[in-house]
Order: C-alpha cells, then sequence, then structure tokens
C-alpha cells in the first residue's frame, strides 16, 4: 500500500476553520475511505468516546433485550437449562382469560387518564400563561409532584386513599357532606383512583412542555385575533391550539404509550385487586415471572412484552402516518 | 496533543467503567482464610436486639468453628422475590422455604440432597414422620431440615376484646361467636372486629385455613402424581358468604380489604383489628418486628366445625445445589447448631434461650413439634425458665391444639391455586353482589387447568 501524500491525509490543526470548498470535497473524499483513513481521521479515538455509552446501552438495555425476545420462544425458569418450545408461550397467553381483562382494564386506564389526564395540563399552563406575576411560582408548584419520587407518591396516596372515614380523602369530603368512598377498596372506584394519582404525578412534567411551546407562539397572532374581536376562548381555539398542534401530537402519543405500560401504580397501590379490577398488561407480565414463587414463567412474561411492544410500534407508527398527513394539510 | 490525552482519559473512564461492572459479579471467599458462609437472618424491619441476639449466638459459632465466617443476611421468603433471587442466584447459602414450596422445589433439582448428612447427624428417626415427607423427594432422598411447624390459630387482641366488653379469657370458640364478638367490637370501639388477607396468595392461604377448619378438602391427590381440583365445595362456599356476612351485613370487617402477612400484623400489631387467622408462630413477628404490646396479644384455636382440621405448615432450612462440599460442610454445621440443636439438646436449648431472653427476644412462641411430641415437650421444659412470651394469654390454643386434626397444605400448585383464590376473598369482601356460586366454579375450572399443565 502506497502511502500518496495528500491534501485530505494531513490532519487540518484543530483551531483552523473549515476550508470554504469542504462541501465540494466530500464526494471524493468518500470515495477514497478506507479503513486506514478511517483511523487516521481519528475512527478509533470516536469509538473510545462512543464506548462508554455503547457498553451501558449494551448491556443494560439492548442485551436484556436480545435475551427477552430469544425467552419468548423457551420455557425456562433461570434455573434449569431452557427448552425450546416456540411459538407455544404466546398461545398460552392468548388463552389465558386474564389477558381480556388486562387489555380492558388497560384501556380503561388509558381511556381515562386521556379524558381527564390529557386536557388538564393543556387548560393549566394556558391560565399559567395567561398569569402576569408569580409565573415562576405556580410553574415550580405545578412541578412538585414530579420531583417527589413515584414510590413515595404512591405509597402517600395510599394513606390518603385509606377507606375508613378517618381517612384523609374522606375526611375531606366529609367536610362538604360527602359519604366516605371505598376508593382503592371497590372494584368500581379503585381504577378512577389510581387514574387521579397518575394524573397528578405527571400534569407537572406536560405543564413545563406545554409552557414552553407557548412561550413560541408569536404574539401578533394573538394581537391580530383581537384586532379582528376574538375574545380568549377564540384565542385559544384559533390561535393557541393549532400552533401547538405539532407538541400535542407528540405528547398524546407519549401518553398512549406510556399508558399502555402502566405498571407502578396498580402494583403498588392494589397488586392488581379487588379481583383483577386493577390488573393491567404490565402488571399480567410480571405476575407471569414473578408470582409464582418457584421460578415463574419467564417465556410467557417475555411473550406478552413482545406482543405489546410489537402493538405499540405499529400503533406508533400509524399515528405518524395519520398525522404526518394531518399536518402537511 | 490535547486531544490525544483526552482520549487517553475516555478510555480510561471506559475501562474503569467495564471494570466496575465486572465487579458487580460477587466475590465470595474471605480475605482472612475463613470460609464465609452467608445465612439467612431475619425479615427487613427487625429490631436491632434481634440482630444484636444473633451477633450473639454468631459469635458462639465462630469460637467453636474458627474456620467459618457466618455473614448474617436479610431474608424473607415472598412469592415474588424468591423467585428472582432463586434465577439471580442472589439466595444466601442457608436459607428457609415453606412447606408448600418444598416439593416441587427439590423436584426440579433445585435444593441440596442431605440425605447423608441427617444420618450422619443422626437425627433422621426423631423427626415426625408427616413432617419429614414434606422433604423427602420420590427419589426417598431428604433435602433438607424441617425446622419449624405450626398449626393456625386465631389471634385476638384482648384491649379491644375489653373495650367492647367481652371476656378475653373466654376467647370465641366456635365461628358464630367469633362474627358475634367482631360485630360487638365494631359497634363498640369502631376498629375492624374481625379481618383476613386478602392479597399476595395469603388470601388463598387462609381462605384455605378457614375453609379447612369447616371441613373443606381443596384437593384430591390421586396418587399417580395428579391432582384434581375441589376447591368448590360446601365448606368453602361456606367461608365465603361467612365472610362476606361479616363485611356487608354486620358492617365489623373495617374499611382495608387488601391487607397481606405483612399488613395484617402491622394493623394487628397497632390495635387496629380485632381477630384473624394466622401462623400459632406469629406473635415473635408481632411483637420482635410490629412492636405490640406482649399485654394485649391472645391466641386460642381456630374454631373447628363438621370434622374439619386445623391447617398447619412450616418451613424448612435448605441449601442451593449448587455450593461446593466444603461450603455445603459448613451449611451443614450451622444449620445443624443454629436451628436443629436447640431441639434437641439440653444445653443448645438452654445457650440459645438464654442469648434471645437477654436481647428480649421472645422465647416460648407455641409451635407444632417438628420432631417427635416426647422431645418437644422435653425441650419445653429445658427453657422455661427463660421463657417470656405470656403463656397464659396463649392458653385457649396450647390447651386445645393437640386435640385437633392437623390438616397439610394441597400440594399441587400451591402457591398459584392460593393466587387465584385471592381473587375469591376480594370479590366477596368489595363487592356486595359478589356471585359466589359462579366465582367459585371459575376458580375450580382455573385451579383444574393449572393442575393439567
Amino acid at each position: 500500500m502506497t502511502m500518496t501524500p495528500t491534501t485530505t491525509d494531513a490532519p487540518p490543526p484543530a483551531s483552523a476553520p473549515a476550508p470554504p470548498h469542504a462541501a465540494s470535497a466530500r464526494p471524493k473524499r468518500s470515495r477514497r475511505r478506507t479503513p486506514m483513513t478511517w483511523l487516521r481521521g481519528g475512527g478509533l479515538w470516536n469509538l473510545a468516546f462512543l464506548a462508554p455509552m455503547l457498553i451501558v446501552f449494551g448491556v443494560f438495555s439492548w442485551w436484556p433485550i436480545a435475551r427477552a425476545f430469544v425467552m419468548s420462544f423457551q420455557e425456562t425458569n433461570l434455573v434449569s437449562p431452557p427448552t425450546w418450545v416456540w411459538f407455544d408461550n404466546f398461545a398460552r397467553v392468548l388463552s389465558d382469560p386474564n389477558l381480556g381483562t388486562a387489555v380492558l382494564n388497560t384501556a380503561y386506564f388509558a381511556a381515562l387518564a386521556l379524558v381527564f389526564g390529557f386536557p388538564l395540563p393543556i387548560i393549566m399552563a394556558v391560565l399559567m400563561s395567561e398569569v402576569r406575576r408569580g409565573k415562576g411560582l405556580y410553574s415550580a408548584l405545578a412541578y412538585l409532584p414530579v420531583v417527589v419520587p413515584p414510590v413515595v407518591a404512591v405509597l402517600l396516596w395510599k394513606v390518603f386513599y385509606n377507606a375508613s372515614p378517618d381517612g384523609v380523602f374522606n375526611t375531606v369530603l366529609g367536610w362538604v357532606g360527602i359519604p366516605p368512598q371505598p376508593w382503592l377498596q371497590s372494584s368500581a372506584t379503585a381504577m378512577p383512583s389510581l387514574v387521579i394519582e397518575a394524573t397528578w404525578a405527571a400534569a407537572g412534567g406536560s405543564i413545563i412542555i406545554y409552557l414552553a411551546a407557548l412561550i413560541a407562539v408569536p404574539p401578533e397572532l394573538y394581537d391580530a385575533a383581537e384586532v379582528d374581536g376574538a375574545g380568549i376562548w377564540r384565542k385559544i381555539w384559533h390561535v393557541t391550539l393549532p400552533q401547538l398542534r405539532g407538541i400535542l401530537f407528540i405528547m398524546l402519543i407519549l401518553q398512549i404509550i406510556g399508558t399502555a405500560q402502566v405498571f407502578l401504580e396498580p402494583y403498588l397501590f392494589t397488586g392488581g385487586g379487588p379481583n383483577n379490577a386493577t390488573l393491567t398488561v404490565l402488571l399480567l407480565i410480571y405476575r407471569y415471572a414473578f408470582q409464582n414463587s418457584l421460578g415463574g414463567d419467564y417465556g410467557e412474561a417475555t411473550a406478552l412484552s413482545l406482543m405489546l411492544a410489537i402493538f405499540l410500534g405499529i400503533l406508533s407508527w400509524l399515528y405518524f402516518k395519520l398525522t404526518d398527513r394531518w399536518s402537511t394539510n | 496533543m490535547k486531544s490525544r490525552r483526552t482520549v487517553a482519559i475516555a478510555g480510561i473512564a471506559a475501562l474503569a467503567m467495564v471494570g466496575a461492572l465486572a465487579a458487580c459479579s460477587d466475590a465470595g471467599g474471605s480475605d482472612d482464610g475463613k470460609l464465609e458462609l452467608r445465612v439467612a437472618t431475619f425479615p427487613p424491619g427487625a429490631e436491632q436486639a434481634a440482630y444484636d441476639a444473633f451477633a450473639e449466638q454468631e459469635k458462639q459459632f465462630e469460637k467453636a468453628n474458627p474456620d467459618i465466617d457466618i455473614v448474617g443476611v436479610e431474608y424473607e421468603w415472598t412469592a415474588p422475590t424468591f423467585a428472582a433471587q432463586l434465577a439471580g442466584g442472589s439466595l444466601p447459602d442457608v436459607f428457609t422455604v415453606p412447606f408448600t414450596d418444598t416439593k416441587t422445589l427439590l423436584e426440579n433439582g433445585q435444593l441440596m440432597d442431605v440425605t447423608d448428612d441427617i444420618d450422619e447427624l443422626g437425627y433422621a428417626d426423631k423427626f415426625n414422620p408427616i413432617i419429614l415427607d414434606e422433604v423427602t423427594g420420590s427419589d426417598g432422598n431428604v433435602y433438607g431440615f424441617p425446622r419449624q411447624a405450626y398449626a393456625n390459630g386465631l389471634h385476638y387482641n384482648r384491649d379491644l376484646f375489653e373495650q367492647a366488653g367481652l371476656d378475653p379469657d373466654q376467647p370465641p370458640t366456635t365461628w358464630d361467636e367469633v362474627r358475634a364478638a367482631a360485630k360487638t367490637i365494631a359497634e363498640k370501639t369502631g376498629k375492624a372486629g374481625y379481618a383476613t388477607m386478602a392479597s399476595g396468595n395469603t388470601g388463598g392461604w387462609q381462605l384455605s385455613v378457614q375453609a379447612d377448619s369447616r371441613g373443606a378438602s381443596l384437593q384430591t391427590d390421586n396418587g399417580d402424581g395428579t391432582y384434581t381440583s375441589t376447591i368448590d365445595n360446601d365448606a368453602t362456599k361456606a367461608t365465603l358468604q361467612y365472610l362476606h356476612d361479616l363485611r356487608w351485613e354486620d358492617d365489623s370487617m373495617g374499611a382495608t380489604f387488601d391487607l397481606d402477612w405483612g399488613s395484617i400484623n402491622q394493623e394487628f400489631a397497632a390495635g387496629n383489628i380485632g381477630m384473624y387467622t394466622s401462623g400459632s408462630d406469629v406473635y415473635t413477628a408481632l411483637v420482635r418486628d410490629f412492636g405490640m404490646p406482649s399485654d394485649q396479644y391472645g391466641l386460642t384455636v381456630i374454631p373447628v366445625e363438621d370434622s374439619g382440621g386445623v391447617l398447619g405448615g412450616g418451613d424448612i432450612a435448605v441449601m442451593p445445589p449448587t455450593l461446593d462440599d466444603e461450603t455445603k460442610a459448613a451449611a451443614v454445621k450451622w444449620i445443624d447448631w443454629y436451628y436443629m440443636q436447640k431441639l434437641l439438646n439440653e444445653d443448645a436449648a438452654v445457650a440459645d434461650a438464654k442469648a434471645l431472653s437477654a436481647s428480649d427476644q421472645p422465647v416460648g412462641t407455641p409451635v407444632l413439634p417438628v420432631l417427635d411430641k416426647e422431645t418437644y415437650l422435653e425441650s419445653q421444659k429445658w427453657i422455661e425458665p427463660y421463657v417470656n412470651v405470656p403463656l397464659d394469654q396463649m392458653t385457649g390454643f396450647t390447651d386445645g391444639i393437640f386435640d385437633q386434626t392437623p390438616v397439610g397444605e394441597f400440594k399441587g400448585q400451591t402457591q398459584p391455586i392460593y393466587a387465584l383464590m385471592d381473587n375469591l376473598v376480594q370479590a366477596v369482601l368489595t363487592d356486595e353482589n359478589a356471585d359466589i356460586d359462579a366465582l367459585l366454579a371459575q376458580v375450580d375450572v382455573d385451579a383444574q387447568a393449572l393442575l393439567d399443565q
């Protein structure tokens, strides 16, 4: 291999500005790219910088994902050697009567969270953006629940939800003459109780994002609307919401993906009870893997995880296809 | 030059991280050449005195066995954590498992064979044969040391009994009397007169206890390795109807219906529950881990009707099958010393009782004999001077328990079926219109499906 000295081989001084003809030289350079040029161009150093990230993601994310994929076709308790069962795990999961319950419960949670949890941060953000004084204080107050560690928040709310007449919420309801509610202790009220806490816990993060997006709305649009005689509601409807459209779409899909994977609340609040009223898909996965003390059914657990991942993948793809068309329109 | 140095630093950082990751794996072995033996101690939350007593016993053992370094590991058997620890290989070298899991574990090859060790120690024939059967595999080998057995009992709060105008020295003896007492307690004190566990598989466990006491048999062993579910029977139905009526007609079960072993103990220790059923040995945990004042505690036998029996259980000290010979030998020494000798040998029993009572730990909590009854009664005499539990508040149990018929937990898919039965208890306690017949029929079908897998 001959080493013809060329201008590209000699590394430019680090502080030198990029030559103006760099863009036009690019195709030429890529034609002559060899492992040696990659090496001399600092490829190894790039790799060294990338290594920590690659290792962390590889060990803690990609390797478990790959293992889970393989495991969904095996029967294993992680102690005895695994056996290949191919699609048996999928068939068993699909014939489990609890799957229907879990899917319906998850959809119920998602629907409640969408109806109550999705508009709330938007309304709050719009109202807060209208406030002239103490905006920072309101933002901090709204964001506070996000700072509380989720497990602590749930355990705290569990105390609030004490169903006896002297429970925190029941005492407050008593002041206005409402009889004590069973909260988590009844199949009918358990899921709405979970949604209330989840909304409280998540709203702060969304409010901050919406507030940031609202700042980006050009004030001239509001001025123009005002000149045209628009009131506050018409301004929100015709200026704010259309301007937030992009961010609303993103937040909506994030919320759908998030609620489809709800686990923490049912796990900590109710363990899926009463009588499976709050059993969600992720909790069912957890039960497959860990409820049986004798090793669990990791094959079924990973099979259901894989199905959920595929479902969410398709959902996201469809969603972006649809919203793409709407945004271009 | 500057960038080279940066790259070098990045490289070192990457290497350091790989090193740190590698260090996550278990080290094993001890620095001073001693053999390190990791043994289970107490569940999380045990008070300092318990650890002090353990440290004293650890010192005594290490003095007698200078080549072994005992490392106590916090341990509690719960279904989800046990599965994860088993899979992750992070269980201690010596730990305990309940009878319910023993058969499956040993048949899966997940427990160490200790037949020869028990023979060498010379007390294989001393075990209560019913209990030894719990740890014997189909190959006839023994896979653990039964170390403690209990029968379920009815625990009651003497303080609430008095507040409600009931006599704490005359606890209820029939389920109807339990219901009447529960109603009185709820009306007079505003606390739950009666409560039952309902989640984390414990709902199924206690439903079995209460149904068995009414003469239920929840499963038939066909003798060929298969089982038939018989959960849908009159006694189970009567039990569920009873719970339903206490909850909805009498309103005497309080407002919390998702209790498990830990939370029901907590509520009971805090004086919020009048009566509940659980293992007879729970006094130790109530006082040691949940801070219950001992003078409020009362224990009697579970009412038995229609030739019902009292469900018992227990746990065994075991080792994972992966231990090397040296560690296994040390583990057997520890099990023999820590768990077994105090049942067999006067000096060991006295030393153990002394160490526990010196740290104000309960001595003399009622249990059932794992060895023959004579040895058990004799061992109770040895430790008599050190007994510090209020045995006079437990006479209802200690006087009556040997007259009751002991019943073992059903063997097929015990824990998964308990999980199914949790839903039955939750349903009748949280839904006034729960259709008990339909629920029972469904659980029976689901249980049979598990048994047929």
